[in-house]
């Protein structure tokens, strides 16, 4: 893209021909992540109580050594027109997981751009940002519980910014809806939509800040987990309906005279409200069906303050609220009670606590040591501790806002 | 009659309605759009003085101002590339994408120095295209006012004749005060200072000063204990007579090297609006040189 433009434009002048053909490379850049964790709970029986299992990778990091994703990131303009982005990841379980690969248009004009591929969603504000560049190792539990961690979907997306000087974007996406909370299908059109809109500006040259709102739908068909009932016996339970979230977020940025170098502050928070309704499926052998409804929400506010060059240190607070939960199996008497919806009907606000400190020796690399208190699951704590590395090769990055 | 509607409206209209929308990316180049396009231009300055110019955000602010900019005026050379890409292609502006007409980087038109002949992030954040700092050699300055008046008229074709006697008559003077400041600046010919970041050289190497070394143990990494420990012993061995940094530097480290090696420690504008005195290129080159020869004399 630009910076490739850039570099090697500039590059060519002093070095005329031996680079004529690579002038036209895309820009690449590397992430290697990885992590030392301890935790007092197993990461593989991870669960949020009290709300629907989103299936996304949503678990703790495992414990001891372990590589984390390292990510590819391939992107250049394609023409005047158009611009196109791959991001890789490269799994540890040895996969190759495509996280974005979308074209964006860049000569439609009047504030508009589209994007089509798989991209990460403009919905909320941490939805859009790459792993690599979160303020924590993990995301919040809201992100958990009703993203499955994130969402990034395969379809279009509309942006259009307004011509005024406060910042004032809208965007709309269409998608097929291949993951939480949606239910991949082979279903004919849309799967999950959704709407934001996005607000920013300056408070002075030492603030920024921006806000939004968002509404995603989806309608899943036949979302369904494994679980076991009140006497351990396996059942499948699916969820059809409709589901729609709606996400607030905000964030604000502050610096001694807008400059970052030596200190700065950051605070961002963003509530979660989901409503669900249709009908859901329990089968143990002989499946019964009945209305379901629920009403749930959760947030998180996190700060992290820069006190010196190189050096930030972030507390982060976790909440969901089970809200309410109307299942027709259990108030219609059909059999089972409320106790077999293990992970749906235990009434209980999932928190956690984190703290952070993050080591930065360029801008290239940063080391991380963060604990945390994760009440994730009913009745437990879970004390968990990491370190955790992230070095980028490559092009030099930009990041969002 | 015609020409008395034109009046009224331009009466009305302002800067606001200007027949260019220019988005300058540091000050320098907010001055030298102004200054070549009069009221023809309204400009928008992203970025301050006391901002690193390496270290700037995508701000939501300056997406919405890029939304409606005609011309995108900016240093190039990757000084920019942290974040000028993402504000680029949020801006769903087609006007000012890279390769269009509606966007100009000064490092185009300019003559770089430093320019490495290896590029290995071992050696810090090096820019691949040379050092990208070059609005203080004022042969530069120069070069890219010629560049740009000469893009100005060709996206505002109707003007181009205020562009180019704008840019005639600034050419004119700042020839009469390069020849001034080379004149006041002779006695810190073979100067040896020590520097933050390599962001003073196309002056340090205009006036034929020396560097003895640099606060950053390599480019963008900022001081540390050891490097500035390991500078003092560089000092006793050469001696400098200053030690400069530009405004928007962390005063502490040059401030403690200046006291133990007991040399002056000199905040140098760098750009337009880093000092009261540097209130446009003039005033930046004035205050400059004003500053260096209080220092050492």
């Amino acid at each position: 893209m630009i910076r490739k433009w850039m570099c090697f434009t500039a590059f060519a002048m002093a070095v005329p021909q031996a680079h004529a053909q690579n002038a036209f490379n895309p820009s690449i850049s590397l992430i290697l992540q990885g992590t030392a964790a301890r935790s007092s709970q197993d990461p593989a029986n991870y669960q949020i109580t009290g709300f629907a299992p989103s299936g996304g990778e949503v678990a703790p990091v495992p414990r001891s050594f372990s590589l984390g994703e390292s990510e590819l990131i391939v992107s250049a303009n394609i023409d005047p027109y158009f611009r196109g982005q791959l991001t890789a990841a490269l799994t540890p379980e040895n996969e190759v997981e495509v996280e974005e690969a979308f074209f964006q248009t860049l000569g439609l004009g009047k504030g508009f751009t589209l994007k089509g591929g798989r991209f990460l969603s403009g919905i909320g504000y941490q939805n859009e940002i790459h792993q690599h560049a979160w303020d924590f190792q993990d995301a919040s539990l809201a992100y958990k519980a009703f993203l499955g961690g994130r969402l990034n979907d395969d379809g279009v997306q509309l942006r259009w910014l307004a011509p005024t000087e406060l910042f004032l974007e809208f965007g709309a996406e269409l998608g097929r809806g291949r993951s939480f909370p949606s239910a991949e299908s082979s279903a004919n059109g849309v799967g999950a939509w959704s709407l934001f809109a996005h607000a920013g500006g300056d408070l002075g040259t030492s603030t920024a800040w921006r806000a939004g709102l968002s509404y995603l739908q989806a309608m899943p068909e036949d979302r369904a987990f494994e679980d076991v009932d009140s006497l351990g016996n396996p059942v499948t339970q699916s969820f059809t309906g409709t589901s729609k979230l709606w996400i607030a977020d905000f964030v604000l940025k502050w610096a001694p005279d807008g400059n970052a170098t030596v200190t700065n502050f950051k605070l961002q928070g963003e509530y979660f409200r989901r409503d669900e309704s249709g009908s859901l499926t329990y089968d143990d052998g002989t499946a019964l069906n009945g209305a379901y409804a629920s009403r749930q929400s959760g947030w998180y506010l996190q700060g992290v303050y820069q006190f010196m060059p190189r050096w930030r240190a972030g507390l982060r607070y976790d909440r969901l609220d089970h809200g309410s939960v109307d299942n027709a199996i259990v108030t219609g008497g059909m059999g089972p009670g409320a106790a077999d919806f293990g992970p749906l009907m235990t009434a209980y606000n999932p928190t956690r606590s984190t703290v952070m400190l993050d080591w930065s020796p360029s801008e290239f690399s940063r080391l991380r040591l963060q604990l945390a208190s994760d009440k994730s699951r009913v009745d437990v704590t879970d004390n968990q501790v990491l370190l955790q590395y992230i070095f980028s090769l490559g092009a030099h990055g930009a990041h969002r806002f | 009659m015609r020409s008395i509607i034109a009046l009224a409206l331009m009466a009305a209209c302002g800067p606001a309605c200007a027949a260019l929308n220019i988005f300058a990316c540091t000050p320098e180049w907010g001055s030298l759009a102004q200054e070549l396009g009069g009221d023809k231009a309204s400009v928008y300055t992203a970025t301050t003085a006391l901002q690193d110019p390496h270290h700037i955000e995508a701000r939501p602010s300056l997406i919405a101002r890029a939304r409606r900019a005609d011309l995108v005026v900016c240093t190039g050379a990757e000084l920019e590339i942290g974040w000028l890409p993402l504000v680029l292609t949020q801006s769903g502006n087609p006007k000012i994408q890279a390769g269009q007409p509606g966007y100009f980087e000064a490092a185009a038109a300019a003559r770089l120095i430093e320019i490495p002949a290896r590029v290995d992030r071992a050696m810090g954040d090096v820019h691949a295209a040379g050092n990208p700092h070059l609005h203080l050699d004022p042969g530069n300055v120069a070069r890219v006012a010629q560049a740009l008046a000469a893009r100005m008229s060709t996206l505002d074709a109707q003007d181009a004749s205020t562009y180019s006697g704008r840019e005639l008559a600034f050419q004119a003077r700042w020839r009469e005060s390069t020849v001034r400041w080379e004149r006041e600046a002779a006695p810190l010919k073979d100067l040896p200072l020590v520097v933050y970041h390599k962001d003073l050289s196309y002056l340090i190497a205009w006036l034929g000063m020396r560097t003895v070394g640099s606060l950053e143990p390599k480019p963008g990494l900022p001081p540390s204990a050891a490097h500035l420990a390991e500078l003092l012993a560089v000092l006793k061995r050469t001696p400098a007579r200053a030690v400069v940094r530009a405004a928007y530097n962390d005063p502490r480290a040059a401030d403690w090297l200046a006291g133990e090696a007991r040399l002056p420690s000199v905040l140098l504008p760098y750009t337009v609006g880093g000092t009261a005195g540097a209130k446009d290129l003039f005033g930046l080159y004035d205050d400059t040189i004003a500053r260096l020869l209080a220092a050492v004399q």
